[in-house]
């Protein structure tokens, strides 16, 4: 399975430095989609040249970055585009591992399930196999590196790409049972957008319930509450140590931004994503992954200033939930409208910007109906995960009272 | 969110889409066409109304009188322009000299990709002369620019004429509050382009040029002048700009009423306005014109030297004299004093122009159709791929999943992946030889000259659009798709749906930034892109596919354009047209940055052949 990886990176890393070698690249990283005042590479610069000079980078308004981003590329600043393109390759890499593991504790908690007899007698064709599970390691990979999202975010030079890196490697040390490692990454990843906060939720229950599969079963629930008290401690702890520092982590209202959060009517959007965890928690507490990936989405969505590479983060998860697909009913027609949304963002910004004949109300239109297609996208992942449950225990030809075919209604 | 997972409503709906497919696009691509025709019809035509309040209320007093100077400025001109054979360069300088401008030149140079033959020109250089009139009531921050393009066609000496004598009447004015520059160019257009290029410091079309010397301030309108005779019957007004690019309404509702005031009788597209819209010959004359601004806005060629300053976001109008046989004639003092009452009026202008509409149509000069009313009808049009491309995706869906989950619960089928990815893996070729001939048909042309040349008895221009010709043609001979599959539906209806998106993603893409290309457009090629499918009449289907590729689509145009102008053509000189229009296309891609070109050949072309495949799936 290795080989196929390395071609994907191979594939990959050929097309951002074809890219970045093109004249498109400055195109590319000048573009509103790609990059925001908080991941700007242009800004990163500014902010080194300032540090050089001796001043401080936060004394003017430019500069959004943390200071660790800074002292990174400080020593780096000649092989930056180096720099994204391993941080998009590692990102694949521990995206790649993590849903391999996670497959497999999928696998052994179905034939668990099978074994208990929980599930309902006619769902043999909801059941996976190893079969079908067998690539999807690799189509994550591939739909990271592969997707147009990332590929622009990488060649605008995004640190938006950093952060995914941290996020991917915070999933995989989650999954593989690393409380500290995880808690580590998630610390950063929180110290560079303080959206991935969120993300300690479903952390936290995945980390909980692998130990409860655990055969000394017993022990492990006696244990895991002491241990949920000291990952919080050393998450909060390592959090605090990384946040304490002079951050940059203000957020700007300065400029317009992009997608959604660009009018100032959206301003309430912005605190919307901690709306949804406790809800999500509670609904989804046996499914953190699944939890994780909606979370993530949620904060692509609503955050300040996103950009497409937060978009191309969870997009990278759509193959984990291939089994979904019969569930899914929107999703001709929303793959459409994303698709149309993404070429319509560069034509009117070219009629608002250069040809003056549109105004920002036509751009703002086009983020809106943006961000509404990713919203019905996610709760029709949501809704049919919950169908595919639904059926898994009920089973799959439901009738109701009267003998006619029963049908589930969201309401 | 009820509609979309509500399962009795969806199911209501896939039927609806389902059964009535056909009735529903036929119902919406007519609903689209009548649309269109609707809007010269008054509730959707408006009167046209100055929204700029600098220009609105204030009344100026033209006192320009200097027609016997014009005349003999332009006869000047036209002697020394005689004995020079090029622009009169020093001539020109003194004589704005002499008027009070302070004067600079600047010299340009651009080797077009290929012989002009139209025009004449290959390795053209040439020298562009402009005067500023330094304001005095402001610093210099803002300008405005009177410009007259002189090229080999175009004499344009009473332009020049009425130019300077304009120049010398502002010049004894005190009341400017913008620098005014007066600019003749050579070469037409390309001298307008060289020295907008350097007045704004970019290079984006490869043009060489020195420096200029002397500048205003930011540009805030332009009028281009073209005036050929000493008397006028009329003034033609020309709005469409590179690209389909139009300027501010209230500029030529400025123009509008000055020639109101002045009593000049003033036409657009060269079609008087009809004054009553309440019968129904007033809108059908009102059609004509429409039409014949979608045609020219849709070719994306600047009609006149106005267009390219709108890339540069400058407010830009030509003006053209005619001189017919009408017995009322206007002199230059007329045309003088409507330019004068609109710099006048441009003169107090405290910002831009950005007020009034700038996505617009005209039926007529005080008419005008606003974009919340013309979007419809590309709607409709569009309306019908969305709806085709929904019941293909539900034919395919159901292929593979059975019946479209009756009530939530999958009827019992076979997993879709398998046959899905096969349908995949046979849209790549396709895909890709159809966009590889796309990029042919952009780069070999222009790149290939000079071996079609060492090898074929045939000019530069001639080889160019000849290999252009060769390439489109050849796109139809390729191999199509390579795939046998089990099913040989699923194929072809993927294929299919690929393209209906693909087609409408650019469909919608041109009507936004371009109306009237992405109207045309979509009138011609989506009935036939609905319809085409490897069962039933193949040949008449082909025949019709043929009928409404780009090609056709742009020979059709000319043909519609002539007959509308009430010039028809023959078919020979159809055809000779047909030529010209596809090197001038060209070279203006490269010389203005037009983008008609690399859209039909990188997009729609590309798109039409995925078509063509499906025409002729095995």
């Amino acid at each position: 399975m290795a080989a196929p990886l390395v071609l994907v990176l191979v594939v990959a890393v050929t097309v951002r430095a074809a890219l970045f070698r093109s004249s498109l690249a400055e195109f590319i990283s000048e573009r509103v989609e790609v990059v925001s005042p908080l991941s700007s590479w242009k800004r990163v610069v500014e902010g080194l040249s300032l540090l050089d000079l001796g001043v401080s980078p936060y004394s003017g308004a430019v500069f959004h970055e943390t200071p660790l981003i800074i002292y990174l590329f400080h020593f780096l600043i000649d092989y930056a585009e180096l720099v994204f393109m391993i941080t998009d390759a590692l990102t694949a890499i521990a995206l790649y591992f993590a849903i391999q593991d996670f497959n497999k504790v999928v696998f052994k908690k179905q034939k668990l399930l099978l074994e208990l007899d929980q599930y309902a007698p006619d769902v043999a064709e909801l059941i996976r196999t190893p079969m079908e599970m067998r690539y999807i390691p690799l189509k994550v990979a591939l739909f990271y590196l592969l997707n147009p999202y990332t590929i622009l975010s990488c060649v605008a030079k995004s640190t938006c790409a950093i952060n995914n890196t941290l996020i991917a490697f915070f999933i995989l040390t989650t999954i593989k049972g690393s409380a500290f490692l995880s808690a580590i990454f998630l610390a950063l990843a929180t110290y560079q957008s303080l959206y991935p906060l969120t993300l300690f939720v479903p952390g936290l229950l995945y980390l909980l319930q692998t130990r409860h599969i655990n055969p000394n079963s017993a022990a492990a629930v006696h244990t895991c509450e002491n241990e949920e008290q000291s990952l919080l401690d050393l998450f909060l702890g390592v959090c605090h140590d990384v946040c304490g520092k002079p951050s940059g982590n203000h957020l700007p209202l300065l400029l317009p931004s992009q997608l959604l959060g660009f009018h100032p009517r959206s301003l309430w959007l912005y605190i919307n994503v901690f709306f949804y965890t406790i809800p999500l928690a509670i609904k989804l507490k046996e499914h953190p992954i699944f939890f994780m990936f909606i979370q993530i989405a949620v904060i692509a969505i609503f955050k300040s200033y996103p950009t497409v590479g937060d978009v191309a983060l969870y997009m990278a998860f759509f193959p984990v939930w291939n089994h979904l697909y019969r569930f899914l009913r929107n999703i001709f027609v929303l793959t459409c409208i994303i698709i149309v949304c993404s070429l319509l963002f560069p034509v009117l910004w070219h009629l608002w910007i250069y040809a003056g004949s549109a105004n920002s109300n036509f751009f703002y239109a086009i983020t809106l109906t943006f961000n509404v297609g990713q919203i019905l996208l996610i709760s029709d992942y949501f809704y049919a995960f919950l169908r595919r449950e639904y059926y898994l225990t009920h089973g799959l030809y439901l009738t109701a009272k009267d003998g006619t075919e029963a049908m589930l209604v969201l309401k | 969110m009820g509609l979309l997972s509500d399962p009795v409503r969806r199911r209501a709906l896939a039927r609806l889409v389902l059964r009535l497919n056909a009735p529903l696009c036929v119902l919406s691509y007519v609903a689209g066409i009548a649309w269109f025709l609707a809007l010269v019809f008054p509730p959707l035509t408006q009167r046209t109304y100055m929204s700029e309040n600098a220009m609105g209320s204030t009344m100026v007093e033209e006192q320009f009188a200097g027609g016997d100077r014009a005349r003999a400025f332009a006869r000047d001109f036209a002697a020394h322009r005689k004995k020079s054979g090029a622009l009169p360069v020093a001539w020109l300088e003194r004589t704005m000299r002499s008027v009070g401008l302070e004067v600079y030149t600047q010299s340009f140079s651009r080797k077009l990709p290929f012989p002009d033959e139209t025009h004449e020109r290959y390795m053209v250089s040439g020298t562009n002369v402009y005067g500023i009139l330094r304001a005095p009531r402001a610093a210099s921050t803002e300008s405005l620019v009177l410009t007259v393009p002189c090229g080999s066609d175009s004499t344009n000496s009473q332009a020049v004429g009425l130019l300077l004598a304009l120049a010398a009447h502002f010049r004894g004015q005190i009341y400017w509050a913008k620098d005014i520059v007066f600019l003749v160019t050579e070469h037409d257009l390309l001298g307008t382009e060289a020295w907008l290029e350097a007045y704004h410091d970019v290079n984006v079309t490869g043009m060489q040029s020195s420096p200029l010397q002397g500048r205003a301030g930011a540009i805030q309108a332009a009028v281009a002048l073209e005036l050929s005779s000493d008397v006028v019957t009329s003034l033609d007004v020309a709005v469409e700009g590179l690209n389909g690019q139009l300027p501010n309404l209230d500029l030529l509702n400025l123009f509008q009423t000055f020639c109101q005031k002045g009593g000049l009788l003033c036409t657009l597209q060269g079609k008087l306005q009809p004054e009553d819209w309440t019968s129904l010959d007033g809108p059908l004359q009102g059609l004509q014109t429409l039409l014949l601004m979608v045609l020219r806005q849709a070719s994306g060629r600047p009609h006149g030297s106005h267009g390219l300053f709108l890339r540069y976001r400058v407010e830009a109008l030509t003006l053209r004299g005619i001189n017919s046989f009408r017995q009322y004639k206007y002199d230059l003092v007329a045309v003088g004093k409507a330019l004068e009452g609109m710099f006048r009026k441009l003169n107090h202008l405290l910002e831009r122009l950005h007020q009034s509409f700038f996505l617009y149509l005209l039926p007529g000069l005080s008419r005008f159709v606003s974009i919340g009313l013309y979007m419809p009808a590309v709607g409709f049009l569009l309306l019908v791929l969305g709806l085709k491309a929904l019941e293909l995706w539900m034919q395919l869906h159901e292929a593979g999943m059975g019946l479209e989950e009756p009530g939530g619960a999958p009827g019992p089928s076979v997993p879709l992946p398998p046959s899905q990815g096969v349908g995949l893996a046979s849209l790549v070729a396709p895909l890709l030889i159809s966009q590889a001939m796309g990029l042919a048909l952009y780069v070999l042309p222009v790149l290939g000259q000079h071996v079609a040349t060492q090898h074929f008895p045939v000019a530069e221009a001639e080889a160019v659009v000849l290999t252009l010709l060769a390439i489109y043609a050849a796109g139809l001979a390729l191999p199509h798709n390579t795939h046998r599959t089990q099913a040989p539906d699923r194929g072809w209806m993927a294929l299919k749906l690929v393209a209906l998106i693909y087609l409408a993603l650019q469909l919608g893409c041109i009507a936004l930034t371009n109306f009237s290309l992405g109207f045309l457009l979509a009138t011609t090629m989506v009935p036939t892109a609905a319809l085409a499918k490897p069962h039933g009449p193949r040949t008449l289907y082909a025949a019709l596919l043929v009928l409404t590729s780009p090609a056709a689509t742009l020979l059709g145009s000319l043909f519609l354009w002539r007959e509308l102008q009430e010039a028809p053509l023959s078919l020979a000189e159809g055809w000779q047209l047909f030529l010209a229009a596809l090197a001038q296309g060209v070279l203006e891609h490269h010389t203005y940055g037009a983008l008609l070109f690399p859209l039909l050949s990188l997009g729609l072309y590309p798109c039409w052949l995925l078509f063509w495949n499906v025409l002729f799936w095995k």
